[in-house]
């Protein structure tokens, strides 16, 4: 092991144990096992760069520290069904889960808001003290009867459960059934109460998992005598934030692939229901959506893999293990736009690289970027010094050792605590994360982006996105604004 | 390719490349089953008109684009107005993400709030050990003078009892037994965020004056409620009452927390009521409120403990002002001085100048039930007709309240009270009845669009504008900021839609 990185090592380890002395002893305990340092491979093979799954993950949040995670109910409405767009999405229990989630996620889409498309809308059964007492399942059947009124063109609805739905012991199945004979259009029920499970991550599995039993396998729909082509594949797992699924596509489909469905950004129903008639999966996303990746395998033959669309590196070598999934038209073509795209790469780079080379940078997000975007910083030249994730599993961790050097300093589901200690003693260039993470971090004088939302930024999914990416990057670093904090008649010497 | 390291396009233009175009109109024409763009059309003109508008009002269970958010938002509001108050939420821990980014979102500010992070077992068992174990954490972690705890829907539907739930965890020593850890049950199925606040107010005050002593003083307690100007608004409120000699205690003070500078420290804490003012405050001779719908529990429990209470409705324009200034000064003896006559007069004075283009002027009105009352007898001020005046959280007392106030001018003539309607309605009835203006938050950009009426944002939340609420809304001064940015619209508009009349004096 080299010097530096045992440094380095070492220094994380004994930030974690400082870090840690502030917590009662139980806690102590429990947030240990969550912070660690990403930590020599043995026997590495090729492409493994350290062994970042020695922290625990996918467990309960301590109480009391101020977890950053969120829960099941935005898993579900908030990430994977809110975007389907030719449908309604009932926020199914009282006003607040669906107003604070309501347009937040940036999930672009096209469509005409409000009368074929509805993704803006914050649709709720608005629950009050009568229907916790008597149950919900009558006004949501009235509900479903109301929306198919006003808004004629949707293609179906869900019902997003929040909490009191699984409290009360409301049928909502039942009702599913019934109004989807009433109104003859998918009605699907989605048990995501916040309460259930750990994090965001098991509403992404119930989301996956009733589109699974709700859309592929409860009827073909427009699957129905649809024959794919030998080129045709799925986007699954990418929510079109400020349109990254669309600088995706246009790849895909530049090597002369069809995209023949988008999971779930701008996705219509239709797109879903075809999706089982492609001939590969290609998963952005694999925490959010490899569960219905698995079924497809499965259920109907459908191979799947997962790629990065993030900086140049990853996306040349993802459009190259792409393209060898298939022909060598399609191999020559990936090739033939990855040439394309470069003098644009080398364009980006020698406008930017000089401005952020050797920048360090900590992460904190959610369930694939904590390792997906890692490269593209590398690409840039800058440096992570830390990484983390709300609401990964083992699997994501043992996979961000393809990313991240030895000695980085790792944090599952990190508390407001730990991660403004973390940033206080590291002090990097730059710190991505969330919107509540942000005013905390730049008040300590650290350049912020939030690396959910891109910062209403984006896409930075493809090459076109990664000029942005590279743009925004060096905006957050070297704004005058970070040089004036100091009075000048405070300044020391 | 439409990218270039020299002028990089983001979403906003990249889109607009024929690629693109392409990409997507191939993306719906093969993959999507869209409906074809002629019915699209149709059943758009549909949802503008009088047909759609009888079925729009007439349903009864779902509830579209509402105006109003839960009690929890309230209550962490609330409590953020204390000196180093950690806010406590229990039940689900989703729900913390949501105000707390919500907060953020609007004042571009660090919002802290903890959750006990209750799931399945708490379901069954009830949520007690979360709370033993998160009240010791937060106590030890984020130092906090006194944690405020309120509840998620989840917590309210199993039934947990904070009273005995905090007892037990001071019992189990979560933290020392002076510690206070005031409560407030928050249904999120009852009222809405405005509720909320009012019940943590009334949570907050309870556990300092409850069975305490009271001295009856000559003070004077001042409770905002919550409002998203509240940085801007306290500040202005202060100064006024600095210049009448008055000095009153403000009773959740979220002016500097909501307001922190840059200067290389993260402050979690900053400013904030203290606890000796509150104890003292009980001695108060009167408790006004400044929004009455965010109060009503909290001032029925001053009057229990021997206060005089008054409450107004945000006290935002010319008499709104005038009366609370007055108020003031029948309470404490105070008069009002020279300086704010003066301004007073300015305030006049620049809406004499402007009343050319404010006159006759027809708006829609939407928001939290003070504010819309505050803002609709404002507009009558100036000249403007309030034409629907909406509040999702209002109820039958406010509509009443509304329809008294709008009988009191002839500029209130035919204006429409809709209480407990949504964004939605307020559609249909801007495509039938259209106003020239809409006031509201950032949720009414979609009304802007959609029925071509400029939006005007004077009210929470505001996400996409910056630092509103740094400036005042109340009081004289505030009046005519809010006057600037209705006449900022007005001549927007104006000279956008000129041609020959696009004059350099107006």
């Amino acid at each position: 092991m080299a010097k530096d990185i045992a440094d380095s090592a070492e220094a994380n380890m004994k930030l974690i144990e400082e870090v840690l002395a502030a917590y009662p002893d139980k806690a102590k305990k429990k947030r240990a096992k969550h912070l660690g340092v990403a930590e020599t491979v043995a026997d590495a093979e090729p492409g493994i760069q350290s062994k970042c799954d020695t922290v625990k993950s996918n467990i309960k949040s301590v109480p009391g520290v101020m977890t950053i995670r969120g829960c099941a109910y935005a898993g579900s409405k908030g990430v994977v069904w809110g975007p389907v767009k030719d449908m309604l999405h009932i926020s199914h229990g009282p006003v607040g889960c669906g107003h604070y989630s309501w347009s937040q996620r940036r999930n672009y889409y096209t469509g005409t808001t409000g009368i074929d498309s509805f993704v803006t809308m914050q649709v709720t059964t608005d629950f009050q003290e009568n229907d916790i007492v008597f149950g919900g399942d009558k006004k949501l059947e009235k509900t479903i009867d109301e929306l198919n009124t006003l808004f004629p063109l949707n293609k179906g609805i869900s019902i997003q459960s929040e909490c009191p739905i699984g409290l009360i012991g409301d049928d909502i199945e039942a009702v599913s059934k019934k109004k989807a004979k009433d109104i003859g259009k998918r009605v699907i029920p989605v048990r995501c109460e916040g309460f259930r499970g750990v994090s965001q991550s098991l509403g992404h599995h119930i989301a996956n998992d009733m589109i699974r039993d709700w859309v592929l396998e409860a009827g073909e729909g427009a699957r129905a005598g649809f024959e794919a082509g030998p080129y045709d594949v799925n986007i699954i797992g990418d929510y079109n934030i400020g349109g990254d699924a669309w600088s995706s596509r246009i790849l895909l489909e530049e090597i002369g692939l069809n995209v023949i469905a988008q999971w779930s950004g701008d996705a219509t129903i239709a797109e879903m229901e075809r999706a089982p008639a492609a001939k590969l999966n290609l998963i952005h996303c694999y925490r959010s959506m490899s569960y219905i990746c698995r079924h497809m395998e499965e259920k109907h033959g459908v191979p799947w893999m997962e790629y990065n669309f993030f900086g140049p590196s990853q996306i040349a070598a993802s459009l190259r293990a792409i393209a060898a999934k298939f022909d060598a038209t399609i191999q020559a073509n990936a090739e033939a736009v990855i040439a394309k795209y470069q003098p644009l790469v080398d364009a980006v780079n020698a406008k930017y690289k000089p401005r952020l080379e050797g920048k360090k940078v900590m992460l904190y997000v959610g369930g694939l970027r904590p390792r997906h975007v890692v490269d593209a910083y590398h690409d840039l030249g800058m440096e992570i010094v830390g990484t983390g994730y709300e609401f990964a599993h083992n699997d994501d961790y043992k996979r961000t050792g393809h990313y991240i050097k030895e000695g980085t300093l790792i944090y599952d589901d990190v508390s407001g605590y730990e991660l403004e200690k973390f940033v206080e003693a590291i002090r990097p260039d730059l710190v991505g994360s969330g919107i509540k993470e942000k005013y905390n971090t730049q008040k300590m004088g650290i350049p912020f982006r939030q690396m959910h939302s891109w910062d209403y930024s984006g896409p930075y999914h493809g090459y076109d996105g990664y000029a942005i990416f590279a743009r925004d990057m060096d905006l957050a670093i070297n704004n005058p604004v970070w040089g004036m904090f100091d009075a000048p008649w405070k300044k020391t010497a | 390719m439409p990218q270039s390291a020299e002028n990089i396009l983001d979403h906003k233009d990249l889109f607009k490349e024929p690629e693109y175009q392409a990409m997507l109109e191939k993306k719906r024409a093969t993959y999507e089953n869209a409906t074809p763009a002629e019915k699209v059309e149709e059943v758009a003109d549909w949802t503008k008109s009088w047909d759609y508008r009888e079925k729009n009002l007439a349903r009864s269970c779902v509830t579209i684009n509402p105006a109003k958010a839960c009690q929890p938002l309230g209550a962490v509001f609330a409590a953020a107005g204390y000196d180093s108050t950690m806010s406590f939420v229990h039940g689900s821990q989703g729900c913390v993400a949501y105000y707390r980014s919500h907060l953020a979102r609007h004042f571009k500010e660090p919002s802290s709030a903890v959750s006990s992070s209750m799931t399945e077992d708490a379901a069954v068992f009830g949520g007690l050990n979360n709370m033993i174990e998160g009240l010791a954490n937060t106590y030890a972690l984020y130092s906090p003078k006194m944690i405020a705890v309120s509840t998620t829907c989840m917590a309210e539907v199993i039934g947990d009892d904070l009273n005995s739930f905090i007892l037990k965890s001071k019992e189990k020593e979560s933290v020392p037994a002076d510690f206070p850890v005031p409560f407030a049950h928050t249904p999120a199925f009852v009222g809405s965020h405005v509720d909320g606040y009012d019940n943590m107010q009334k949570g907050i005050l309870s556990c300092f004056w409850k069975d305490a002593p009271r001295t009856a003083g000559e003070g004077i307690n001042i409770i905002p409620g919550f409002d998203g100007y509240v940085v801007g608004n306290i500040r202005e409120m202060k100064r006024m009452l600095g210049l009448m000699g008055v000095e009153a205690t403000v009773l959740g003070d979220a002016s500097d927390v909501y307001d922190t500078p840059s200067d290389g420290e993260f402050r979690m804490y900053a400013g904030g009521t203290t606890q000796e003012e509150i104890k003292a405050g009980l001695n108060a001779k009167a408790t006004i409120s400044l929004q009455e719908y965010c109060t009503r529990k909290t001032l029925a429990f001053c009057e229990e403990v021997g206060q005089q209470t008054a409450s107004f409705h945000y006290p935002m324009g010319v008499q709104a002002t005038d009366e609370f200034l007055m108020k003031v000064a029948e309470l404490t003896g105070k008069e009002i001085p020279e300086q704010l006559r003066l301004e007073r007069g300015r305030l006049i004075d620049a809406m004499a100048d402007s009343q050319a283009y404010l006159h006759g002027k027809t708006y829609a009105i939407y928001g939290d039930p003070d504010f819309v009352y505050a803002m609709a007898r404002f507009v009558m001020e100036m000249g403007g007709e309030p034409k629907h005046c909406l509040a999702t959280n209002g109820g039958k007392d406010w509509e009443a309240q509304m329809t008294a106030l709008l009988a009191s001018s002839p500029f209130g003539e035919g204006c429409q009270v809709w209480a407990g309607k949504d964004l939605w309605h307020l559609r249909s009835i801007l495509a039938t009845e259209p106003a020239d203006l809409l006031i509201g938050n950032s949720y009414g950009k979609y009304l802007e669009k959609d029925c071509n009426i400029p939006l005007i944002r004077l009210t929470f939340p505001i996400f996409d504008r910056h630092h509103h609420h740094r400036f005042p809304t109340f009081g004289y001064q505030g009046a005519i900021g809010v006057l600037v940015k209705i006449l900022d619209t007005i001549f927007d508009k104006l000279d956008t839609e000129s041609d020959i009349s696009f004059d350099l004096t107006r």
